[in-house]
């Protein structure tokens, strides 16, 4: 842009816009290139979800799904997905805070870290309880 | 059941679900768990799992075309994001310990409130009274109405905040969006105008569900197999509901009809779990 302009509440919007825009449809991506490859493999095999017995390895682990990727195994890649779903609010609280810092809104910026902090701690404790 | 079959019906049901959710406004999560549960005998943790994502999905992706749009308060947003985050993360601990018969009770009780609350008349009148913590918080606003704009102002902060960390909870317990609890802390406690709580509602929804989320993942919820076709058919669902657009009188009677099948959704799973059968 040619003229100078101050970062204001609305240049903010397009760029939270476009950050949820592209983790939404990245992660669709990947998703459903996992589930291709996972029915094109396993459509046949039998399923029964009745009884709560977690997920396999391969799927709850971080190395297991890096892995997994590699190996191109579908559920793992699928995974995948979905972390990256999971991640898009998260990296747009991440750049909210940048925005508030820009905007000098230290209030502001305080509120986005300590929303990160929640969700940080979530992800920490969360194997224990 | 084998994989192909499985996974054709619940990309199917999801589709649906994610339809009529987006066109009623209750969202996809409240149809998603009773379908996979009652109809496919899903353990309600998976379905939990599952619908959680789907949420995630449909949220981010509406709350990209209205904070585009300008309605969305991005302010009013972060600061409830403070209480439903927490409220979450409580939630998605408390559903480890909780049996699942209650839960499937809880998820019929919250199912029953929000049909009755699509249902009901919005307020369309503009509160323009500030409370000191709303102006020290620097919550009231303005948005975009037929290239007009409208000026609003918040109350009751402090009530809104508390409902809003409940709302958390109920999100994080039974993954879903909760966003008829949102917008009880929005419209009714805070009075901010039903344009604007809707959208940011569903801006927040993102952020309250990742916060779970990231428990549900550690615990085993978010089964890769059935989480595929719920959160694709979901969101296909709702952005043709988004494209859909619907007469006013239809779209009540939609609503009527969409309430009456939630409920009766509702009532069997209070059933079941009140028999013990989920």
């Amino acid at each position: 842009m040619a003229e100078r302009r101050t970062f204001k509440d609305t240049d903010m919007q397009q760029v939270l816009g476009w950050v949820l825009r592209i983790g939404v449809s990245l992660s669709m991506l990947v998703v459903c290139m996992g589930g291709v490859l996972y029915l094109y493999r396993h459509g046949h095999a039998t399923v029964s979800y009745q009884k709560f017995t977690g997920i396999p390895h391969f799927v709850h682990s971080a190395s297991g799904i890096w892995n997994g990727i590699f190996a191109g195994r579908g559920r793992a890649i699928i995974q995948a997905g979905i972390i990256l779903l999971i991640a898009t609010p998260v990296i747009r609280v991440v750049f909210s805070a940048v925005g508030f810092v820009i905007e000098k809104d230290w209030l502001y910026t305080g509120i986005s870290l300590l929303v990160l902090l929640v969700i940080i701690i979530s992800a920490l404790t969360g194997h224990g309880g | 059941m084998s994989v192909f079959v499985f996974t054709l019906i619940v990309l199917a049901g999801s589709y649906l679900a994610g339809l009529l959710g987006s066109l009623t406004g209750l969202g996809g999560g409240v149809v998603i768990i009773p379908l996979l549960t009652v109809l496919l005998n899903v353990d309600i943790h998976y379905a939990i799992g599952a619908s959680l994502v789907s949420v995630i999905a449909t949220s981010s992706g509406s709350a990209a075309a209205y904070v585009k749009e300008g309605i969305t308060n991005i302010r009013i947003g972060m600061f409830l994001e403070i209480a439903t985050t927490i409220g979450a993360f409580f939630g998605a601990m408390l559903a480890l310990h909780l049996q699942t018969s209650f839960i499937a009770i809880l998820f019929g009780v919250i199912l029953i409130f929000s049909a009755f609350m699509s249902l009901k008349k919005k307020d369309t009148q503009v509160n323009q009274q500030k409370s000191q913590w709303a102006e020290k918080l620097k919550l009231n606003g303005t948005y975009p109405d037929n290239g007009q704009t409208v000026t609003y102002g918040v109350r009751k902060v402090g009530g809104g905040f508390a409902m809003m960390a409940f709302a958390g909870l109920i999100s994080g317990l039974l993954g879903i969006g909760s966003g008829s609890l949102k917008v009880v802390a929005m419209d009714s406690i805070m009075r901010i105008p039903f344009k604007v709580s809707t959208t940011t509602s569903n801006f927040m929804i993102g952020v309250t569900a990742a916060a779970s989320a990231v428990v549900y993942l550690q615990r085993g919820y978010i089964n890769p197999e059935i989480s595929m076709p719920v959160v694709v058919g979901v969101l296909l669902g709702a952005l043709t509901g988004s494209k859909i657009l619907v007469h006013t009188s239809s779209s009540q009677w939609l609503r009527w009809v969409f309430a009456i099948v939630v409920t009766f959704l509702a009532v069997q799973m209070i059933y079941n779990g009140i028999h013990q059968k989920v």
